[in-house]
C-alpha cells in the first residue's frame, strides 16, 4: 500500500500555483487516501495538514526548499510523492531525492495505479516517444506537468501541523526580472501561440529585407489576439550573430529542442521552415496551422493540420486588420 | 580569486536524425546514429570557458558519461571550440539509462579526482538533457557532493566582490535573480547568452594530445537502472496537412481569423 503525499508550495503572497492544484487531481485520479503538505510563504494557512512556514521559507531557493521538502516527507512516511513540475519544485526535489535514497521522474503527464503497480507516462527525446514506466525505488517523486491534469478545488486544511526546520544557505533571493527589452513569451493563459520563424528576416521578393515592418506585423498580432509569442532557434540566435533582427525576440522566446514546450490550444507559425527539433516543442499544441511560401517544408509533412502555402507579409497585414 | 569548474554533459543523437524505439528500450540503430554534445551541457560549457578566461587561474574539466566510441567522435569537433579537460567515463548514455544511478557515476568520477578544491568548485550542467530531458541529473549530483548552493534553468552568471550573482528562468518568461556567497555551487544552465564559438583547429589539436589517452583509459561504467519500462511508442497521431496553395492573403487572413476567434 502506498503512502501518498501531495507535495506543493506557495508563491509569493500565499498564492497556491494553479499547477498544484492540478497535481491535487493527479492524487484523487488515484486509488487511496493522500496527505498534503505545503511550503513557501503562509503555507501554515493553506491546503496542508503538514506545512513548512517563515522568514526562510518563503523565497525559493535549493537549500532552504530542500530542507523544506525533506522534513515533510520523512513526517509523511510517504512512499510516493506528487509535486507540481514547477521550477521550484524541479529544482529541489530531484536533491530531496538522492538524499532520501529514492527515486525522481519529472514532466509526468499521466501517473496511474492499476492492481500491479503505479506506473508514470512521459516523453523522451524532447518530445519525440512517449513511454510509461514503473519504479520499486521509495520514495518515489512524481513531478506532474503542469497543464496534464484539470485544476481541483481543495479547502483549507482543518487542522496544520506546522513542521520546525531549520536549514542554513548561502544564498539570498534578489528579486524577479523581465528580460530587457523581451515582449511577453507565454502566456499560460493564452489559447494561441504565435510563432515567428527566420523567415521573417530573410530577402523578400523585391530583394530587400523587411524587418521593421515585420516586427510591427508579429508585434501587431500578438497584442491584439493576446496570443503567447514563440520563436524558432535561428530567428534568436541571429541576433547573436549581429544580423538586422527582431529586437524584441530572446533566447526565452525559442520554442523546441531547446526551447520551451508551451501548452496551448492553438499555435501559428509564420515564416518558420518547420524542422523537427522545432516541431518536438509543439507537442502539447493541439491545433496547428502554418504560413510558409514553400509547399515542401516541413510543417506540410504531417506536423501541421493546414498549410498555407503564400507570404506571411501579405497574409498577417490582412490578418491584422480582421481582428 | 578563481574557481574549479567542472562540466557534466552527456551526448545526444543529432536532432535532425529519425528516431525510433526498439525493445529494451532502445533506439534503433542507436549506435550508428550520430551524435553531439547535448545541446543545454554545451551552453554550459561556453559558459564555463568563458567564466574561467575572466578569473586567471580558474581551471576547466569536463566530465562525460557515453560510450567510449562516440565520445571520441564528439570530442573531435568540440575540441576544437575551446580550451578544457576531459574525463572520460565509458557507459551508456541514452534516454532510457536512469539518472540516479547516472548522477552517482559523475558524482563519484568528480570525488575520485586527485586535485579538487572544493572551496573554489562550481560544478556546471545542462539543466535538461537531450535524451531523458529529466533535469535531475545535476541536483543529484550537488547533493552527493554536498553542495547545497544550486541554480536550475541559470541563463546569467556574474562575479560581485567574490559572490555569484545568478540569473534563473522561471514561470512567466521572468528571471530570478539570487545571489550565493561564493562557491561550491551546481548551476545547471539554460541557453544562456553566448554563441557557439568557432572552430579552432590549433586549440582542437592542443586538446586532443591530453584527451585521447584520456579516452583510452576510460573507466567503464555501468550504471544500474532502476526503470522498469511498460512501453515506448511513438506518438500515433501523423497529421493530415492539409496544403492550401490557391487562396489569397485576404482569404487566408479570414480563414485565419475565423479560427483563431473560434
Ligand atoms: C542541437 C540543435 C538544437 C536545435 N534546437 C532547436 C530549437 O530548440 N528550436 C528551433 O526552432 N530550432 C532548433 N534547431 C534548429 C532547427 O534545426 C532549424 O534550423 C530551425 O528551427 C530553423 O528555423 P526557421 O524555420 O525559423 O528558419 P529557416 O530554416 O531559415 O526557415 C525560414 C522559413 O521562412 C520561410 N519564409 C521566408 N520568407 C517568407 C515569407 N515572406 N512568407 C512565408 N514564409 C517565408 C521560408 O520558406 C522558410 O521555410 C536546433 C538545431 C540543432 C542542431
Amino acid at each position: 500500500m502506498e503512502k501518498i503525499l501531495v507535495l506543493v508550495h506557495t508563491d509569493e503572497g500565499g498564492v497556491l500555483p494553479r499547477a498544484a492544484l492540478e497535481t491535487v487531481a493527479a492524487a484523487r485520479s488515484l486509488t487511496g487516501d493522500f496527505t498534503i503538505g505545503v511550503f513557501g510563504e503562509k503555507a501554515g494557512a493553506s491546503i496542508g495538514s503538514l506545512a513548512v512556514e517563515g522568514e526562510a521559507f518563503s523565497a525559493p531557493r535549493y537549500a532552504t526548499d530542500a530542507a523544506a521538502c525533506e522534513a515533510i516527507v520523512r513526517k509523511a512516511g510517504a512512499t510516493l510523492v506528487l509535486a507540481p513540475n514547477t521550477f521550484r519544485m524541479a529544482r529541489c526535489l530531484p536533491g530531496v531525492a538522492a538524499r532520501l535514497n529514492g527515486a525522481v521522474d519529472t514532466h509526468a503527464v499521466a501517473v496511474s495505479h492499476d492492481t500491479e503497480a503505479v506506473t508514470v507516462t512521459r516523453w523522451f527525446y524532447r518530445q519525440r516517444m512517449e513511454g510509461t514506466l514503473a519504479r520499486e525505488a521509495r520514495p518515489w517523486f512524481i513531478l506532474i506537468e503542469p497543464g496534464a491534469y484539470e485544476a481541483a478545488e481543495a479547502s483549507l486544511a482543518a487542522a496544520v501541523e506546522v513542521l520546525p526546520v531549520e536549514a542554513t544557505t548561502r544564498t539570498t533571493h534578489v528579486g524577479y526580472v523581465s528580460p530587457e527589452s523581451g515582449e511577453q513569451t507565454i502566456r499560460p493563459d493564452a489559447r494561441l501561440l504565435f510563432v515567428a520563424g527566420a523567415g521573417w528576416t530573410k530577402k523578400q521578393a523585391d530583394g530587400a529585407v523587411h524587418t521593421d515592418e515585420a516586427g510591427e506585423l508579429i508585434l501587431g498580432f500578438v497584442r491584439t489576439a493576446q496570443s503567447s509569442l514563440g520563436s524558432s532557434k535561428s530567428l534568436v540566435d541571429l541576433s547573436g550573430e549581429g544580423q538586422t533582427v527582431l529586437p524584441f525576440l530572446t533566447h526565452l522566446h525559442q520554442v523546441g529542442q531547446t526551447g520551451s514546450t508551451p501548452r496551448h490550444r492553438k499555435g501559428l507559425a509564420t515564416c518558420c521552415h518547420g524542422e523537427e527539433p522545432h516541431v518536438v516543442g509543439w507537442r502539447f499544441i493541439n491545433e496547428r496551422r502554418a504560413v510558409n511560401l514553400d509547399p515542401n517544408c516541413g510543417w506540410a509533412r504531417g506536423k501541421a493540420d493546414v498549410l498555407y502555402v503564400a507570404d506571411a507579409f501579405e497574409v498577417m497585414r490582412e490578418l491584422n486588420r480582421l481582428i | 580569486m578563481s574557481f574549479e569548474i567542472i562540466v557534466c554533459g552527456g551526448l545526444a543523437p543529432d536532432p535532425l536524425q529519425t528516431l525510433e524505439p526498439v525493445p529494451g528500450p532502445a533506439l534503433k540503430n542507436e549506435m550508428m546514429l550520430p551524435a553531439v554534445f547535448d545541446p543545454w551541457a554545451a551552453h554550459a560549457l561556453y559558459e564555463a570557458a568563458h567564466l574561467a578566461a575572466q578569473m586567471p587561474g580558474s581551471r576547466l574539466r569536463v566530465v562525460c558519461l557515453a560510450p567510449k566510441a562516440k565520445l571520441q567522435q564528439v570530442m573531435m569537433k568540440m575540441a576544437q571550440k575551446l580550451p578544457f579537460e576531459l574525463i572520460p567515463l565509458d557507459g551508456p548514455s541514452n534516454g532510457f539509462s536512469d539518472a540516479g544511478p547516472t548522477s552517482e557515476a559523475l558524482a563519484g568520477a568528480i570525488q575520485a579526482l586527485p586535485d579538487v578544491d572544493i572551496s573554489r568548485l562550481l560544478v556546471f550542467g545542462g539543466w535538461e538533457s537531450a535524451t531523458r530531458g529529466a533535469g535531475v541529473v545535476m541536483q543529484m549530483v550537488g547533493e552527493r557532493l554536498g553542495i547545497t548552493e544550486q541554480f536550475l534553468a541559470v541563463d546569467e552568471v556574474k562575479v560581485d566582490a567574490g559572490a555569484l550573482v545568478i540569473k534563473e528562468r522561471v514561470e512567466g518568461g521572468q528571471h530570478m535573480v539570487s545571489r550565493c556567497a561564493g562557491p561550491p555551487a551546481v548551476l545547471a544552465w539554460a541557453t544562456g547568452s553566448l554563441p557557439e564559438p568557432p572552430n579552432h583547429p590549433q586549440t582542437g589539436m592542443a586538446n586532443m594530445r591530453t584527451m585521447m589517452p584520456a579516452l583510452q583509459k576510460a573507466a567503464a561504467v555501468a550504471p544500474a537502472n532502476g526503470v522498469a519500462y511498460h512501453e515506448v511508442a511513438l506518438p500515433k497521431v501523423q497529421r493530415e496537412t492539409r496544403i492550401v496553395k490557391d487562396l489569397s492573403a485576404a482569404e487566408i487572413a479570414r480563414e485565419l481569423a475565423t479560427w483563431v476567434k473560434e
